[in-house]
């Protein structure tokens, strides 16, 4: 059957090569040095003036980062990171009138133990990555990923909510960081951070541990970016930053948006990919090279000679199968090979979305993911995806012995726990042999093993995160401070339980 | 060693289920398969005892296995439903006639009312004799938009109270990933909603009872009551969209099983910035059936398809709705542009 069964107004727009003038479309006088889109040909030097504008002019949109805020940039090293370092650094030397008035530090987190370089590997990119920092002479923090293992509760606990930004609030600072002169603020004090700390083997293959115990690279590379946020929030609280810079450009987040959609992660969309992400309360996140393609950042690193780092990554040279986020990737990148308009398309169509609910009582963090820290959206209703997996797995498993067809399971019971009600031992089948604990325990098999933790786990997460621990042999290898929070929420949960029928409607103290 | 049956414990399974991975026996799984249905019907309550449903009945797998889920369920449940099959003829040599013998038979089998509604007696066009005038590479735009009214042409002629379709959860699936790579927000907001109200004069409510069934397991069903059914791709090739869209979902239904359900929950809970323009859904002020334009789609390809003036219906042209309704006509240079056609 044809499947065609909405009509579509307008088709794909194929790929047409247009004739590109000599000369530049703004000042008309210099030869075209790029072109970046279809019929855009900028020269030299209008290409860098378009370059910077757009930057300051996405930061002054948004009116986010006050004039002296401490803002932490993100830099992996990569392209979009490192052009987005230089940005700040173009943008603090401009003139006054166009200068950016915040006060930036640089964080890199190496990866390196995650994805298996030596020690000595390690060492070479940092020293690399050290060189760039220095020549901006902002403040630096090459942070290991290693110590994401050290991390205190709190990053994953009730966040202190982000102060209240009006718009008179950012003239008053504007006001008041003029009549301060601003000067005294710009000057890092500090010298930045020269040797790398220490990371001592044994944490290395704890982390690689964690990394392993995540059976599929779907699940290694969300755990990871997990890990990586973390880390990435504490070192800004720890250090004074209110504010986190990072390079997603417009390319990076078309595959983004897709590879969300793709995970179930359909209610996170807004933060994952839109200008801030405050789901970390008092650290808000900022994507301000969201509108520059890959294609114009290579260009302008190429012609400006931007300094970036190749540093692999947990899907560098895997299939395009590999993973969820790996195939997603390649899919985008041919389908803009085709469709030019295809990364763009994708964007705007995450410019449209919002954050399904905005927790405006961010003390209240029981309903936010244990691990990504998003609101949950795993309420079972009526007629849902979620609730039709739920039931599914219920039909496809015995209950009692010949008690399937008599009883017909009512649609609005509690959500079933897979793991806990099935006799056949799902996380045995799932490959979870070495922490089995068959020999010990003696046919006490993996429910037991895996304690009542995991089984609980699914509740504190998201629908998304589930499905990363799903993926996983055990949660036991995960950092001490995500497991003694989750065990904090369930003890809260279920003192809630036990004095429920106390309870007022409407009094919600948090958990 | 034979593996037993993850449900019952103690016939030999049969199969995995593509959906959970479970193996089970062969009642299992029919068991499983029709109580998800069920329990989808009951959970978003998609009829009341004693309506008449129309069940769009292409001859294909997924509408075959509507059918025969329905009735069963029907039967099963007491929902006190009055069901019949509802099939279009969109007039295609070949194609058309094999599909429609098995919803014949079909017929017969389920002892169901059937009604076959055909474009050329709604339109006074088959979709053979378009072809002929828009060529290959438009032709789905036609029979997707006529085959829309179609249904519902025949829906009002039968005295239905509602239509339900046999989309299966890997077509909402790819639905939602075409409206992203299209940036079609309305749609994509649209798109996973189990079953559409009436939205005006000449619509008939719609619904999806196998919205959350797996495409491979609807095969499986079919196959193990061995369900009669003709394999139908469309013989002209479908839209670029939707095919990049499916190639993509079984990609990712190969890395992680649970993507086709991942991505219809993902549908299921985005949400729209408010401030985003919808289109509004206003009335064809030649037919009266639901439109966004002052035409609807099909008056514009039929006027279009009359006039010879194929183009019409198929790109952007709806400042030209005024001139074509109030029979103005057109100058040489639209004529041109919308005569020539790549086939
Ligand atoms: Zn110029
Ligand atoms: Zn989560
Ligand atoms: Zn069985
Ligand atoms: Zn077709
Ligand atoms: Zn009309």
């Amino acid at each position: 059957m044809c499947q065609v069964e909405e009509d579509y107004r307008d088709e794909l727009e194929s790929v047409d090569v247009p004739s590109i003038s000599k000369k530049c479309v703004k000042c008309k006088e210099a030869s075209a040095a790029v072109v970046i889109r279809a019929g855009d040909a900028y020269c030299r030097v209008c290409f860098k003036e378009y370059f910077i504008h757009k930057f300051r002019a996405m930061l002054g949109k948004n009116r986010l980062i006050f004039p002296g805020e401490k803002v932490l940039l993100a830099v992996s090293g990569g392209p979009s990171s490192c052009s987005m370092l230089n940005q700040v650094k173009e943008g603090l030397s401009q003139n006054a009138h166009k200068k950016l008035r915040f006060r930036p530090g640089i964080i890199y987190i190496d990866e390196g133990g995650a994805v298996g370089q030596s020690v000595e590997e390690r060492r070479r990119t940092v020293a690399e990555l050290q060189g760039v920092f220095r020549a901006t002479g902002f403040l630096f923090y090459v942070v290991p990923l290693e110590q994401v293992l050290n991390l205190p509760s709190s990053v994953v606990a009730s966040a202190p909510a982000p102060p209240e930004h009006l718009s008179s609030a950012y003239k008053a600072a504007v006001d008041r960081f003029i009549q301060s002169d601003g000067s005294s603020c710009l000057t890092p004090q500090d010298k930045g951070q020269t040797s790398l700390p220490e990371v001592h083997e044994s944490q290395t293959q704890v982390l690689q541990q964690l990394i392993a115990s995540a059976k599929t690279l779907t699940a290694k590379q969300d755990l990871l970016n997990t890990l990586r946020q973390h880390l990435l929030v504490h070192t800004a609280r720890t250090e004074g930053y209110s504010k986190l810079m990072l390079g997603d450009n417009c390319t990076r987040l078309a595959v983004k948006l897709l590879t969300s959609i793709s995970l179930g992660r359909g209610a996170q969309l807004a933060q994952d990919t839109g200008f801030s992400d405050s789901r970390y309360g008092d650290i808000i996140s900022v994507r301000p090279m969201r509108d520059y393609s890959a294609k114009e950042i290579a260009y302008y690193n190429h012609l400006f000679n931007v300094p970036s780092v190749f540093i692999p990554s947990l899907d560098t040279k895997t299939a395009d199968k590999a993973s969820v986020q790996r195939l997603t990737e390649s899919f985008v990148i041919k389908l803009q090979a085709d469709f030019p308009s295809t990364v763009s398309t994708i964007y705007r169509t995450g410019e449209k979305l919002q954050t399904a609910r905005l927790s405006s009582s961010t003390a209240d963090h029981c309903d936010r993911c244990l691990l990504c820290m998003c609101a949950l959206d795993t309420a079972v209703e009526e007629a849902s995806a979620l609730q039709a997996t739920l039931i599914s797995e219920q039909l496809s498993q015995t209950t009692s012995p010949g008690a399937t067809r008599t009883t017909t399971p009512r649609p609005n019971r509690a959500p079933v726990e897979p793991e806990s009600s099935a006799p056949t031992g799902q996380c045995c089948s799932s490959g979870g042999q070495e922490h089995c604990g068959r020999a010990e325990s003696g046919g006490g098999c993996c429910s037991s093993a895996k304690g009542p933790e995991m089984t609980n786990l699914r509740s504190l997460l998201c629908y998304s995160c589930q499905l990363t621990i799903k993926d996983m042999s055990s949660v036991e290898h995960l950092p001490q401070y995500i497991l003694s929070e989750a065990r904090r929420r369930q003890r809260r949960s279920q003192m809630r339980e036990e004095i429920s029928e106390f309870l007022l409607d409407g009094v919600d103290e948090g958990v | 060693m034979p593996v037993l049956c993850s449900s019952c414990a103690e016939k030999r399974a049969v199969l995995k289920r593509p959906k959970t991975g479970h193996s089970l026996c062969k009642e299992c799984f029919f068991w499983a398969f029709e109580e998800e249905v069920h329990q989808t019907i009951v959970a978003a309550k998609l009829f009341k005892p004693g309506e008449t449903v129309g069940i769009a009945a292409s001859g294909g797998k997924d509408s075959t296995v509507l059918a025969h889920v329905m009735k069963l369920l029907n039967e099963r449940y007491n929902y006190g439903l009055e069901l019949m099959l509802l099939s279009v003829d969109e007039g295609i040599t070949g194609y058309r006639d094999d599909s429609l013998e098995t919803v014949k038979r079909n017929q017969q089998q389920y002892e169901l009312p059937l009604k076959i509604v055909s474009y050329e007696e709604l339109y006074g066009w088959t979709m053979d004799a378009i072809v002929k005038q828009v060529g290959l590479k438009n032709n789905c735009t036609f029979c997707g938009v006529f085959r829309r009214q179609a249904l519902d042409r025949g829906a009002i002629m039968l005295k239905v109270d509602k239509i339900c379709t046999g989309h299966n959860a890997d077509d909402v699936a790819e639905t939602v990933l075409m409206n992203v790579l299209r940036g079609d927000i309305a749609r994509l907001r649209r798109c996973t909603a189990i079953s559409t109200s009436s939205e005006g004069e000449g619509v008939v409510p719609r619904c999806k009872p196998l919205k959350y069934a797996y495409e491979k397991e609807i095969v499986l069903y079919a196959y193990f009551k061995k369900l009669d059914y003709f394999s139908t791709e469309c013989i002209y090739s479908p839209n670029a969209y939707r095919g990049y869209a499916r190639t993509f979902l079984k990609d990712l239904e190969s890395v992680r099983s649970s993507s086709i359900m991942d991505i219809i929950h993902s549908g299921e809970n985005l949400s729209v910035r408010e401030g985003i323009k919808m289109p509004v859904q206003g009335t064809c002020s030649r037919c009266g059936y639901i439109s966004s334009q002052a035409l609807c789609k099909s008056c514009v390809l039929l006027e279009g398809l009359n006039r010879g003036l194929p183009k019409l219906g198929i790109g952007k042209h709806h400042r030209l709705h005024d001139k074509i309704l109030s029979q103005q006509p057109l100058t040489e240079k639209e004529e041109r542009k919308l005569k020539s056609v790549e086939f």
